[in-house]
């Protein structure tokens, strides 16, 4: 039996994944491993910090790599803590869409703020699955959700907007749909310094799929017919691409007074 | 060889910080802890330590445990709001085995109560915060002696157990000022690194912490807040994984405590009447012990150590006084500590006192001690 190449880098105790059949988590996982690979990273100078949700699960245990599991929503204080005193690690946070914009939300602002040096993966799959498919700060307008069981009534955030906005260097928006041009973010992200941030909308069939009566493959041919590049995107639609791109110094360099007149 | 400073208690808690070897603040402004972050603003830079205002509590102990496992001797300070937020974080720290300090300066709650005034009404929460079984070392000092020196303390046991440490002051404290003998070098124990194949979060001795492995040298390390194995791998349906781990993080504390206890027992011997308190109100209780000379031979107990309770220097005085007065700026928590540990071997009087700010005055501690004498 031939063995999948990223094998090396996932944990043996971890397989077969408790991830559900259809899960975006695994393009995901894939996604960060090739892009690590083929931004020559090491594995062992990464470190990878996770909140709480499934998307969390993505590096924490799968990943064969240093890995910090921490409460709902803290995985980036957490992640910077670490960056401060370890600079030469490659800091990387994997999280949900409830764990990072919406409990998680006031860290993420100011993390971008501060142009802190992390790469921040959010996998948006519309709801807080691994608690059951309630309606989360990403949810679209009038999606059923077992919290909103007759239509959310709130509107959605655009999380990468928000971020770009705070001051991040480089935040961007692809969907499992688009793999490559999401390895291609990700292995720009890991080059840049400063706070980048890279939103992964993922299908979900357990939560959303199943309410909607979607199956996995329908909900990729979806993503992709509802994605537009960024600017071009209508109000239902996924804006997809860059947000901003920029070289501003990063916090570390900030704390040493390296961006200073 | 010492050096004599005159500091505040919050002045002496940064020294004694930086004296044991911190190298990492992060924290949020708040009265009346606030000319501790200050102090660490200052001078963690020129050290080539990392100071970092964050967006909240929350955010702030979370820095500190991602610090701790980059190798970082971490601590914060904060007041009554703030360290509710900061529960949580403890929580996680409890169970990852992350060594960090946390000051609580005490003020008047709840609540956002009286933001400058002093108060002990913290005593229960920094015992009992958080959700789940646990022990996590609190120390309370009462001098700013006190202050610089259990903050050393608080700092290495930190270290020495892997565990995260409280120590516990109060306004009162924090803003009196007085000289402190400094000593040339203070003692400073560094976390253990595991040696060939030991785990991170197993040891086969409960008294044992496991050792800390540093990141980014190719362990593999998983670290998380839910319950997990002796590698950090997580067990959330395992019955056994559970009570192991959450045993032996109880044990880690109690079977090692009385290495943690302080305290200074008093005047116990000859004693008529006992009052046992902690914090600035010891003060207040050693003062009314002198007032009092040549009437009614007063013993005081002054605990430093608040959890786990040194319960033996409190049955003593019990065993000897006509009753045990607890003086607290609080409606009376260590009160319930002594009756539990005196069971009936002397009657124990509450003696509270809350809002204001307004301390406990040796004169009406005396008042009430000459009436308990009768
Ligand atoms: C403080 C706290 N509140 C609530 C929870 C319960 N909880 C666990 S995961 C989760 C939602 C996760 O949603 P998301 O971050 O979007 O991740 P997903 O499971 O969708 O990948 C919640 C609310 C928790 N663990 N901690
Ligand atoms: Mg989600």
């Amino acid at each position: 039996m031939s063995v999948h190449p990223l094998h090396v880098f996932l944990r043996s105790e971890a397989l077969p994944t408790a991830f559900c059949p259809g899960c975006g988590n695994g393009l995901v996982a894939g996604a960060i491993l090739r892009a690590l690979v083929q931004a020559g990273m090491e594995l062992r100078k990464t470190v990878f910090v996770a909140g709480i949700g499934c998307a969390a699960w993505i590096p924490s245990p799968h990943f064969l790599a240093d890995s910090l599991h921490v409460a709902h929503g803290r995985a980036v204080p957490t992640a910077l803590g670490i960056k401060l005193r370890r600079p030469e690690l490659q800091v990387i946070v994997v999280g949900g869409d409830g764990d990072i914009a919406g409990i998680g939300g006031n860290h993420l602002l100011h993390a971008a703020r501060r142009n802190a040096d992390l790469l921040v993966i959010m996998v948006n799959n519309l709801v807080y699955a691994m608690t059951g498919g309630q309606v989360g700060p990403t949810t679209p307008h009038g999606l059923p959700t077992s919290t909103t069981p007759y239509g959310n009534p709130e509107h959605p955030m655009d999380v990468v907007q928000v971020v770009a906005a705070a001051g991040a260097n480089y935040a961007a928006r692809w969907t499992t749909a688009h793999l490559p041009q999401l390895e291609k973010a990700l292995v720009k992200a890991l080059s840049m310094e400063g706070f980048r941030f890279v939103e992964v909308v993922s299908p979900c069939p357990a939560r959303v799929g199943g309410r909607l009566s979607m199956a996995p493959v329908e909900a990729l041919k979806w993503l992709r017919a509802q994605s537009k590049p960024v600017g071009q995107a209508g109000p239902d639609e996924i804006p997809v691409g860059e947000y901003i791109v920029r070289d501003r110094p990063g916090f570390l360099r900030a704390l040493r007074g390296e961006s200073r007149g | 060889m010492s050096l004599r400073r005159f500091w505040s208690g919050n002045i002496a808690v940064a020294e004694g910080a930086l004296a044991a070897g911190v190298d990492f603040y992060a924290g949020y402004p708040i009265t009346p802890s606030s000319e501790i972050m200050e102090h660490m603003a200052r001078e963690l830079p020129k050290r080539g330590g990392i100071f970092l205002q964050a967006e909240d509590e929350i955010a702030a102990i979370f820095l500190l445990i991602g610090a701790s496992w980059a190798d970082a001797k971490p601590m914060t300070a904060t007041s009554g709001p703030g360290f509710s937020l900061m529960q949580e974080g403890l929580g996680i720290a409890v169970m990852t085995e992350t060594p960090l300090v946390v000051v609580d300066v005490m003020r008047a709650g709840p609540g956002t109560g009286q933001a400058s005034k002093a108060a002990q009404g913290d005593l229960l929460q920094a015992r009992f915060g958080r959700h789940g079984d646990q022990i996590i070392p609190v120390f309370a000092p009462s001098s700013v002696q006190d202050c610089f020196e259990l903050t050393v303390f608080a700092v290495n046991t930190a270290e020495r157990l892997r565990t995260p440490v409280i120590l516990l002051s109060d306004e009162l404290l924090a803003h009196t000022w007085e000289t402190v003998r400094v000593p040339e070098g203070v003692e400073r124990v560094e976390r253990r690194r595991p040696k060939d194949h030991e785990p991170p979060f197993g040891s086969p001795d409960p008294r044992v912490p496991p050792p800390m492995p540093r990141l980014g040298e190719g362990h593999a390390l998983l670290v998380t807040g839910s319950t997990h194995d002796a590698w950090g791998l997580r067990q959330t349906s395992d019955p056994h994984a559970h009570r192991e781990l959450v045993e032996r993080l109880w044990e880690k504390i109690w079977l090692n405590r009385e290495e943690l206890f302080r305290y200074e027992a008093v005047g116990v011997e000859e004693a008529e009447v006992g009052i046992v308190a902690y914090g600035s109100v010891a003060r207040s209780a050693l003062a009314a012990r002198k007032l009092l000379a040549g009437k009614v031979s007063v013993g005081v107990v002054v605990l430093k150590t608040l959890w786990p309770l040194p319960e033996e220097p409190i049955r003593e005085l019990a065993a000897r006084v006509k009753a045990i007065l607890v003086p607290e700026l609080s409606l009376g928590q260590l009160v319930w500590d002594v009756e539990r540990v005196v069971a009936g071997r002397s009657p124990v009087l509450r003696f509270s006192k809350i809002g204001g700010g307004i301390p406990i005055y040796p004169e009406e501690l005396a008042e009430r001690v000459l009436e308990v004498a009768g």
